[in-house]
C-alpha cells in the first residue's frame, strides 16, 4: 500500500511535466500576441516602440527554449508571473477567486452524493416499478441537460416565482461574502450554481449506485443473509450498500473533470467571479500567462483528486491490494 | 426421447438465420427488445431530417433581423417567438440542428478515426512505441475535456471549424485508449500471426485485420461522443468562444442576453436549451442501446 502510494506520487511528476510542456507548446502557437491586444484593441494604430517594449517586458522575444525553461521553473517554484492583461500577479488573481469556486465544487459534490445514494438505492430495490422508471428518467436527463441552461432555468424560475409570491423579483446576490462571515447570504448565493453543476454529477452517481447495488444484491452472501432471515432493511444497509458504494467513489474522481468544465460555464451564467470566469476571460483576452497557469492548476487538481480517489478505493476495498 | 431431442436439435440447426428476415420484421423485433434505443434513434433521425430539410420546414430566414417583430411571444406566426433582433426562434433552432450535427459528427468521425488508428497501432506495435504512446495519452487525459477544448480555442480562435478541432483534440486520446485495450486482446489471436506469416504489411494488418475487430467498442464510443460533442459545442458557443453570430447555433442562442431577457422573454432561453437537451438525450439513449446490442459482456441491469 505504502509502496503503491509512493509509486503513484512519483508518476505524478512525468505527467505534470508533460502537461506543462504541452500547455506551453499549445499556447505559444497563438497567432497574434497579447501586446497587440493590450495596446491596440481592434485594428487601431499601434506605436511600434510601445509594442517592442511590451514584448521585451513579457519575454516574448526570447528563444522558445528559454521561454520554456522560464515557464517550467516558474511553474515548479509556484511563481506564475503576472497576468498579461491586468499586470497583477497570477497567484493573486487566482487567490481572489479560488475560495468561491472551491466552495461551489464541494457543495455540488456533497449535494449530489446526498441525493444520489438514496435515489439509486430506492431505484434498485424497486427495480422495474414506476419509482425506478422515474428515477432513471431523471438521471438520464441529467446527462443531457447542459449545466448552463439549467442555471438559466433556475434563475428564470427564481425570478418568476419570487415575482409571483413576494411581489418583487429576487436574484441570487453576485458579490461574494465568505461562508463564515455571512452564512445565509453566502448560501443563498452559491446553492443555485452548486445545484446546476451538481445535477449531472448526481445523475451519474445515481445510475452507478443503482447498477452496482443490483449486481451486489444478486451475490451469494446476500442470499445467505436473506436465508438467515435478516430484515431486508438490514441486508441493504449493512451488507449490500457497503460494497455497492465502492464504484460510486470512483465516479467522484471521473466526474470531477466534468465538474470543472461545468464550473467554467456555470460561473458565467450566475455571473460569479470565480476561477471559471477568470479562465474564460483569459482565453478571450489571449492572456496566455493566465491561461497556462489556470490550465496547469486545473490539471494538477484533477490529477491529485484522481490519485486520492484511487488510494481511497484501495483503502475501502479489502479485495484490492496494489503491489 | 432420444429422437425428440434430436428432432429439436435439427429444428434449432435449420432454423432460418436472423439475416434472412425481412427488414420490417427485424425492425419490429428491435423495437420490442430495445424500446429506449429506438426512441433515441428516432430523435436522432428526426434531427437529421430537420437539418437536411431545414429550408422546407421553416417559415422564416434564420438570420434575417426584423425590428418590427422584436421579442414577440410565441403565437400563430412565430411558434417559439422571436429573439431581441426579431429573428424567428423556431427557424433558428431548426437551422441550429445543422450546426450541432455538423460539429457533432465531424468531430466524432475525425477524432474517432484518428483514435482508432493510433489505438490499434499502439497495441499492434507494442514495446517502446506503446509505452511512450501511453505516457503521452496519460498527459492528454489529465486535461478535462472542456478545459482542453478551451485551451485549443484560445490558440486557434473561434468559429465552427476551430470548435470542431477543439473537440477533436481531447477526443482522440479517449478513443485511442478504449480501442487499444480491445486491440490488445485481438493481437494475441493466432490469425494476426498468420497474417504476419503471409508477409502482409503493418498498415494492412492494422486496417484490414485488427481495426474491424474492435468496431463494437469503437462504435459505442463514437456514438456516445456525438452527444458529448454537441454539448461541448453548445457550452463553447454559449461562452462566446465557439460558433459565432449570425450562424444559428443553440448555445449561441442562449448567450444572446438570455438572462437579461429571462423575465420579459423566457421563450428565448427555454427552447434552444430544450433542443440541446433532446439532441444529447437522443444520442445517449441510442448509444446505450447500441452498447447492449453490440457488446453482450456489458449488458447489465441498467
Amino acid at each position: 500500500m505504502y509502496k503503491y502510494v509512493v509509486k503513484r506520487l512519483l508518476l505524478l511528476i512525468p505527467t505534470l511535466f508533460g502537461a506543462a510542456v504541452l500547455v506551453f507548446l499549445l499556447l505559444r502557437a497563438v497567432p497574434g500576441d497579447v501586446c497587440q491586444l493590450r495596446l491596440g484593441g481592434g485594428g487601431e494604430f499601434i506605436d511600434p516602440r510601445a509594442l517592442a517594449t511590451c514584448q521585451e517586458e513579457l519575454g516574448l522575444n526570447d528563444p522558445l527554449s528559454i521561454q520554456l525553461f522560464d515557464f517550467l521553473t516558474s511553474f515548479f517554484t509556484f511563481n506564475f508571473g503576472e497576468s498579461m492583461w491586468t499586470g497583477r500577479p497570477v497567484a493573486y488573481e487566482i487567490g481572489l477567486r479560488f475560495e468561491l469556486s472551491l466552495q461551489i465544487a464541494i457543495m455540488a459534490t456533497f449535494a449530489s452524493i446526498v441525493i444520489a445514494l438514496p435515489l439509486g438505492t430506492i431505484s434498485a430495490i424497486k427495480q422495474n416499478t414506476w419509482i425506478d422508471y422515474l428515477v432513471r428518467t431523471i438521471s438520464i436527463a441529467g446527462l443531457a441537460i447542459p449545466s448552463f441552461w439549467l442555471g438559466i432555468i433556475i434563475i428564470l424560475g427564481l425570478l418568476i416565482s419570487t415575482q409571483h409570491y413576494l411581489g418583487t423579483p429576487w436574484m441570487p446576490p453576485i458579490d461574494y461574502r465568505p461562508l463564515w462571515e455571512d452564512p445565509g447570504y453566502n448560501l443563498s448565493m452559491l446553492i443555485w450554481p452548486a445545484l446546476a453543476t451538481g445535477y449531472r454529477y448526481s445523475a451519474v452517481a445515481t445510475r452507478m449506485t443503482r447498477s452496482t447495488l443490483l449486481e451486489v444484491l444478486r451475490e451469494d452472501y446476500v442470499r445467505t443473509a436473506r436465508a438467515k432471515g435478516l430484515l431486508e432493511k438490514m441486508i441493504i444497509n449493512r451488507h449490500a450498500l457497503r460494497n455497492a458504494l465502492l464504484p460510486v467513489v470512483t465516479i467522484i474522481g471521473i466526474e470531477f473533470a466534468f465538474l470543472m468544465g461545468g464550473l467554467v460555464v456555470t460561473e458565467q451564467v450566475f455571473n460569479l467571479n470565480g476561477i471559471g470566469k477568470l479562465f474564460v476571460e483569459s482565453v478571450g483576452n489571449q492572456d496566455y500567462v493566465m491561461t497556462q497557469s489556470l490550465v496547469m492548476l486545473v490539471v494538477t487538481i484533477f490529477v491529485l483528486v484522481n490519485l486520492v480517489v484511487d488510494i481511497l478505493y484501495a483503502v475501502l476495498d479489502p479485495r484490492i491490494r496494489y503491489s | 426421447m432420444a429422437t425428440v431431442s434430436q428432432g429439436s436439435l435439427a429444428v434449432a440447426m435449420f432454423e432460418e438465420p436472423a439475416a434472412f428476415k425481412p427488414w420490417h420484421v427485424k425492425l419490429r423485433e428491435t423495437a420490442r427488445k430495445q424500446p429506449i434505443g429506438v426512441a433515441g434513434a428516432l430523435i436522432v433521425i428526426l434531427m437529421i431530417l430537420m437539418a437536411a430539410f431545414a429550408g422546407f420546414v421553416t417559415p422564416y430566414d434564420p438570420v434575417a433581423n426584423s425590428y418590427e417583430y422584436m421579442l414577440v411571444p410565441p403565437d400563430g406566426n412565430f411558434i417559439f417567438g422571436t429573439d431581441m433582433l426579431g429573428r424567428d426562434v423556431y427557424s433558428r433552432i431548426v437551422y441550429g440542428a445543422r450546426t450541432a450535427l455538423f460539429v457533432g459528427f465531424a468531430s466524432a468521425a475525425v477524432g474517432g478515426f484518428l483514435g482508432l488508428i493510433l489505438g490499434v497501432s499502439s497495441a499492434y506495435f507494442g514495446g517502446l512505441f506503446d509505452l511512450i504512446f501511453q505516457r503521452v495519452m496519460d498527459v492528454f487525459m489529465a486535461f478535462p475535456l472542456v478545459i482542453m477544448a478551451l485551451a485549443v480555442v484560445s490558440i486557434l480562435g473561434t468559429g465552427t471549424e476551430n470548435v470542431i478541432l477543439a473537440i477533436i483534440v481531447p477526443f482522440v486520446p479517449r478513443c485511442a485508449r478504449v480501442v487499444r485495450s480491445s486491440a490488445l486482446q485481438i493481437r494475441e489471436i493466432p490469425y494476426i500471426d498468420a497474417a504476419k506469416a503471409c508477409g502482409f504489411g503493418h498498415a494492412r494488418i492494422i486496417l484490414r485485420h485488427m481495426a474491424p475487430n474492435v468496431m463494437a467498442p469503437f462504435l459505442i464510443m463514437v456514438t456516445a461522443f456525438v452527444g458529448q460533442a454537441i454539448l461541448t459545442e453548445a457550452s463553447l458557443s454559449y461562452l462566446g468562444l465557439g460558433v459565432q453570430e449570425p450562424t444559428p447555433a443553440w448555445g449561441l442562442m442562449l448567450q444572446g442576453g438570455a438572462e437579461e431577457f429571462a423575465e420579459s422573454a423566457p421563450w428565448v432561453a427555454v427552447f434552444p436549451g430544450l433542443a440541446i437537451t433532446l439532441a444529447v438525450f437522443g444520442f445517449n439513449l441510442f448509444g446505450d442501446a447500441l452498447r447492449d446490442v453490440l457488446d453482450p459482456r456489458l449488458r447489465s441491469s441498467q
